[in-house]
Parts: structure tokens; C-alpha cells; sequence
């Protein structure tokens, strides 16, 4: 018993160990841009550099954006599914976890071929276009997260009938979604959120191929140019994916009535 | 006109016909009961009256006005569930003036009103909590404020105490009762429990199979059932076979004991059914009861004030109650009896 339990521990400290190590190192070298001492010199130059405040602006705006559209996408979606066409539901599921199975590259190549200059709907030709389009790009890459945070979240609430309740009262359609089910899934709605600002505050790809300034491409350029800032980034970066996995777990504790009885 | 009136209402899901030319009408301020078995299509009906499922043929008609294609929100007809269905995101007070925001009345008046509601049932102090902070029956409670706050024009009430447990459940439904009354609210209750029907109701529909087999007050469908199914359903009966001697003036035998009924039995011959509820019977001769039939003590179960006893007579099994008294003791089991009934307590089952 206590054998196997010695074992355990050497397993897990190796598991941390193969995890940590790297992010220490990492921490360590951003820590060394003054020679001889550790210093936070090289977090000072990165967010004073203007470029870095701007891309990362940018991309917290798109994020956020993605979040809203995403929501609006997918909270009708999930619950319109699970009270009308319950039998539908593996198909949507299959539907949404595509983007976990088709590379961003397909999908944005899909894009520029479908969207460029001499299509129907020129979407890459102006910058609003090409915002939009990364947008929609964006929610697409959420959706896995997102469909399977809302959809686990109305599991919880019986949908059928606190929807026949609300219209009895008089509610319509619009008011069942925005002051029922909305608010009632409103802690997986968040929780896939988080996930979804960590997916679009890192993302290369799209916005590299659709040519758009964005924190992604802003931290590969740093890669490639610079000595200590690069690290100095991506402990920031790994610092806010780690604060958004804080909030989720924050909400999930702190919201009022989610030990409510079913 | 009747102030809800349901006429040749009929649903089908897929090939299967739930409902079948139900007709009813209830009058303003009448509380009406939907009993029979699990299954008989009372839920299907109430959710037509809700708007929930729509009627594959007939017509709804509330107050004159023709609701049957409205949608639930626009009927302005209360709802209270069996699972409750509080919103569990909103307070108590919040729930109950959940309605009332929706037809856009202002804060004051919100306000008052769900105050008015909390008071109605008992649970002014309790406005601030969460539904999960509530036991079964307050939420249950809660959800009768909620559907009442708004005003409706009639009320439905799905097996509202259901998920209750005995004690809560006959202390709430006179509680529903006293509220129903004093708005003066046309209502509609489903129960597959025959006491909660015959106590609540001015009057009970008796549901098998998707039609209305019998409507009447409860004294009615209790004492005087049309039919063998409602005669079955509500109450124990107890049921003899009689052979027809003489259907003009009502002579057959029970066994070898000729039984005069003194009425006519519409020409019917052969073998036919007796029924007769426990309370009828006696133990012994009685002048009053001129049938006297004999038998054996079968099973007594001695359940405090009444004492319940079956009597086998010729292979039937007739149950009775008696009272219980300190200075007699029960029959033995086993032992010779008699029985007497009244002939006028005999009903005669023809279907
Ligand atoms: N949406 C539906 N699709 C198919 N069949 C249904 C549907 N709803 C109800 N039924 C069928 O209709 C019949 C009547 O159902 P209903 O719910 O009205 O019964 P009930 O009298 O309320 O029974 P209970 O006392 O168990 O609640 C049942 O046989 C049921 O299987
Ligand atoms: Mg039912």
C-alpha cells in the first residue's frame, strides 16, 4: 500500500517535473536580460514596446468579439436543439467538433479561395472584410468548446419545461432565450468563453495568412528577431491562459444559485 | 356559452389517436378535476388548453374567444407543474413577478403585486431566496403565486402535488382550494388521485383512453357511475354476478337467493353484474335491508376506526366496513355471516 502510494508520488513529481521544467526554464532566461543579475528588464521593454501594445489591444477586441458571436451563435443553437430536434443532436455535436479535425490552414484557404478579390463576395478585399471574415474564422475554431460547455450547461436545467412556464407567462422567444436559458447556462457560456480568448489571443494562422496584425504573428516576428522579449512573452501569454482557467473555476464556485436542486 | 369550452377535441401522435372528441365546458369560477389512469390522455388535454400541443381536430374557446390557434404566450392562461419549474436563476419574488414584467407593468406595481401573491400563500418572508433554499411544497407554492400574479383567465395544474409527500399534500390541496376560491378562478386539476379529485372538485371528469367517460360532481360520479369503468375506478366496489328472472319488475338471484331490485332492467336477460360500494353493506339482518345474503368470513383487517372485512359469498368477495366498538370484538375468520343491503344500493352495470 504505502509501495504503491511512494510510486504514485515519483509518478506525478515526474509528470510536473516534465512540465514545469521547461516553464522555469523559460521564466529563468526572461529573468537574465541585465548580465549578471535577474531583473525584469525584458517584461519592461516588451509592454513598452508600442507594437505589443497594439497587437495584443487588437487581438483582445477580436477575442472578445468572437465570444459575443459565439454566444449568440450557439446558446439559440444548443438550446433550440435540445428542446425541437433532440434527434438531431449527434449531427450538430459531429458538426461542431469539425474544426478540431480540419487544420485552421484548410479552413482559411477554403476562405481566401471562397472570399478573394474576383468573388461574389469580396469579403478579403477591404479591411472591414477581412476582419469579419477572421471573426467568423475565430467563432469557428470556439465552436467545439463552446457547443459542449452551453449544451452540458442546459443538460443541467430542465429545458422543456421551464420554457413552457416562461410562455405561459407570456414570454416570447427572445425573452425565454435572453432571461431563461441565457442567464441559467450563463457559467458554461463563460467557461467556454475563457477557453475561446485563449484560442484567439495566441492564434497564428488566420491572421498571418489573412495578413492582419494581431498578437500571434506579433509574438512569432519577436521569435525570430529578438534574444530574452520572446520568453518574456510567452510567460505573459501562459499567464493570462492561466488567469482565464482561474476565472472559469471562480465562476463555477462563486455563481449564486448553481446549487440549486433539479 | 360555458366559460371554457372544449368542443370535439381530438389529438393523434403519429397513428395513435391520445385524445378522442373530448367535449367539456366549465364554467367562470368552476374547479374541475381531470381524473383516470396513467396514460388516458389529461396531460395531453391540459396542454391543448395551454397552447403546448395543438389539437389535431376540435376547438378551444375561452370567455367567446376562439384560442385554439393562439400560441401559449398569447393565451394568458396559468400553468403549475408537477416538477414545479421555478426559474432557478431568480428569487422567489423575482419568479412570481416574472409574468408581470413581461406584460411591461412598472416596478411599483410589480412590487406590490408579488407581495400581494407571497401573502396569499403564506410565504411573505421568503421573497429573497433562491428556489433551491425551498422546500418541495414552498416551491410548489411559489409556482401557484407565479401563475396567479399575472391574472389568467383559467389555471392548470398538472399533478401539482404529485412529487409531494402525504402529510404536505393534503394540507396544500385545501390550501389550492381556499385560493381558487377566494379569486374566484376558473380552474383545471389533474390527479390520478381519486381522494384529491372527489374532495377538491365541484366537479370531476373521469378520463379512460383519451375520452370523457363520465362528468359530474363528485357526490354524482361517487354514488350514481354510468359506466363499469368510472363505477371501478373511483372508490372499491364490490361485485356480484346475478342471473335476470324477470327484467320487467327487476327479479334475479344472487346464487340461490331470489333478490327483488323493484325496478325495471331495460330488458336485459342472462347473467349481469351487481355493484355495491363497502359503505352499503351491513353485518347481520337489518329491517331496512331486505336482501340478506350469507357467507364466510374471509379476511378481516382491523385498521383502527374502521374495521375492513371480506365476506365470500357464493365465490364473490365482498368487502364491507364497519366501525370499530370497544365492547365488540371482530368476527373471527372462518366463522358463518350474514350481510344486508338495501336494494335501492345495488347498482345494475349494463355495459
Ligand atoms: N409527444 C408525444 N408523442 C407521442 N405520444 C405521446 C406524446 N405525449 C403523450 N403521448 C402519449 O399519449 C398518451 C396520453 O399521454 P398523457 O401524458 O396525456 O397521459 P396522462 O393521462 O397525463 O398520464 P399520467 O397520469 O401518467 O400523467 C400516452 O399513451 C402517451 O404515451
Ligand atoms: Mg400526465
Amino acid at each position: 500500500m504505502t509501495l504503491r502510494r511512494i510510486w504514485s508520488w515519483i509518478i506525478i513529481l515526474l509528470g510536473a517535473a516534465y512540465f514545469l521544467l521547461p516553464l522555469f526554464g523559460m521564466l529563468q532566461f526572461s529573468l537574465k536580460m541585465k548580465r549578471g543579475v535577474y531583473s525584469f528588464e525584458a517584461y519592461r521593454v516588451v509592454l513598452r514596446d508600442p507594437q505589443f501594445q497594439q497587437t495584443f489591444s487588437y487581438s483582445v477586441i477580436l477575442a472578445l468579439l468572437t465570444i459575443v458571436i459565439g454566444t449568440l451563435i450557439v446558446v439559440p443553437t444548443a438550446y433550440w436543439v435540445r428542446l425541437k430536434l433532440p434527434r438531431l443532436r449527434p449531427v450538430v455535436e459531429f458538426i461542431t467538433l469539425l474544426p478540431l479535425v480540419i487544420p485552421p490552414i484548410v479552413i482559411v484557404f477554403g476562405y481566401i479561395r471562397l472570399y478573394n478579390t474576383s468573388s461574389v463576395l469580396p469579403l478579403t478585399g477591404s479591411w472591414i472584410g477581412t476582419n469579419i471574415l477572421v471573426l467568423f474564422g475565430y467563432t469557428t475554431l470556439a465552436l467545439p468548446y463552446m457547443y459542449r460547455a452551453v449544451d452540458t450547461g442546459l443538460r443541467a436545467i430542465d429545458v422543456a419545461t421551464l420554457t413552457e412556464a416562461a410562455q405561459s407567462l407570456g414570454a416570447s422567444w427572445t425573452r425565454i432565450l435572453a432571461t431563461v436559458i441565457l442567464p441559467n447556462v450563463l457559467v458554461s457560456v463563460l467557461s467556454g468563453a475563457f477557453l475561446t480568448f485563449a484560442i484567439v489571443i495566441g492564434e497564428y494562422v488566420f491572421a498571418a495568412l489573412l495578413n492582419l496584425n494581431t498578437f500571434g504573428p506579433y509574438m512569432v516576428w519577436m521569435g525570430g528577431n529578438r534574444a530574452y522579449e520572446p520568453s518574456a512573452l510567452a510567460v505573459i501569454a501562459f499567464g493570462i491562459t492561466w488567469a482565464c482557467m482561474g476565472l472559469i473555476q471562480l465562476f463555477t464556485r462563486f455563481s449564486k444559485f448553481s446549487s440549486a436542486k433539479r | 356559452m360555458a366559460f371554457l369550452e372544449l368542443s370535439h377535441l381530438e389529438k393523434s401522435f403519429g397513428p395513435t389517436r391520445v385524445v378522442k372528441d373530448f367535449d367539456l365546458s366549465i364554467e367562470k369560477g368552476e374547479f374541475v378535476s381531470f381524473l383516470g389512469p396513467s396514460g388516458c390522455g389529461k396531460t395531453t388535454v391540459l396542454r391543448m388548453v395551454a397552447g403546448f400541443e395543438t389539437p389535431t381536430a376540435g376547438s378551444i374557446v375561452i370567455d367567446g374567444q376562439d384560442v385554439t390557434a393562439l400560441r401559449p404566450n398569447q393565451r394568458n392562461i396559468g400553468m403549475v407543474f408537477q416538477a414545479y419549474a421555478l426559474f432557478p436563476n431568480l428569487t422567489v419574488a423575482q419568479n412570481v413577478g416574472f409574468g408581470l414584467r413581461v406584460s411591461g407593468l412598472g416596478r411599483a406595481e410589480i412590487a406590490g403585486r408579488v407581495a400581494e401573491m407571497l401573502k396569499l400563500i403564506g410565504l411573505a418572508d421568503l421573497g429573497a431566496r433562491y428556489p433551491f433554499q425551498l422546500s418541495g411544497g414552498q416551491q410548489q407554492r411559489v409556482a401557484l403565486a407565479r401563475a396567479l400574479a399575472v391574472r389568467p383567465r383559467v389555471l392548470l395544474l398538472d399533478e401539482p402535488l404529485s412529487a409531494l409527500d402525504a402529510k404536505i399534500r393534503v394540507s396544500l390541496r385545501e390550501e389550492i382550494r381556499a385560493i381558487q376560491r377566494e379569486l374566484g378562478i376558473t380552474t383545471i386539476f389533474v390527479t390520478h388521485d381519486q381522494e384529491e379529485a372527489l374532495s377538491m372538485s365541484d366537479r370531476v371528469v373521469v378520463m379512460t383512453n383519451g375520452i370523457a367517460d363520465q362528468v359530474g360532481t363528485p357526490f354524482e360520479i361517487y354514488n350514481r357511475p354510468t359506466t363499469r369503468f368510472v363505477a371501478q375506478f373511483v372508490g372499491t366496489l364490490n361485485l356480484l354476478d346475478a342471473r335476470v328472472v324477470d327484467a320487467a319488475v327487476g327479479n334475479v338471484t344472487v346464487g340461490e337467493t331470489p333478490v327483488a331490485l323493484n325496478r325495471s332492467l331495460n330488458g336485459a336477460h342472462g347473467p349481469i353484474s351487481l355493484a355495491l360500494r363497502p359503505e352499503v353493506i351491513a353485518l347481520g339482518r337489518h329491517t331496512a335491508r331486505a336482501v340478506v345474503l350469507t357467507g364466510r368470513i374471509a379476511e378481516v383487517h382491523f385498521l383502527g376506526s374502521v374495521i375492513r372485512i371480506r365476506v365470500n359469498v357464493g365465490g364473490n368477495l365482498i368487502s364491507l366496513d364497519t366501525f370499530n366498538r370497544p365492547d365488540a370484538p371482530p368476527p373471527a375468520v372462518g366463522s358463518a355471516a350474514e350481510i344486508s343491503i338495501a336494494e335501492s344500493d345495488l347498482l345494475v352495470l349494463t355495459d
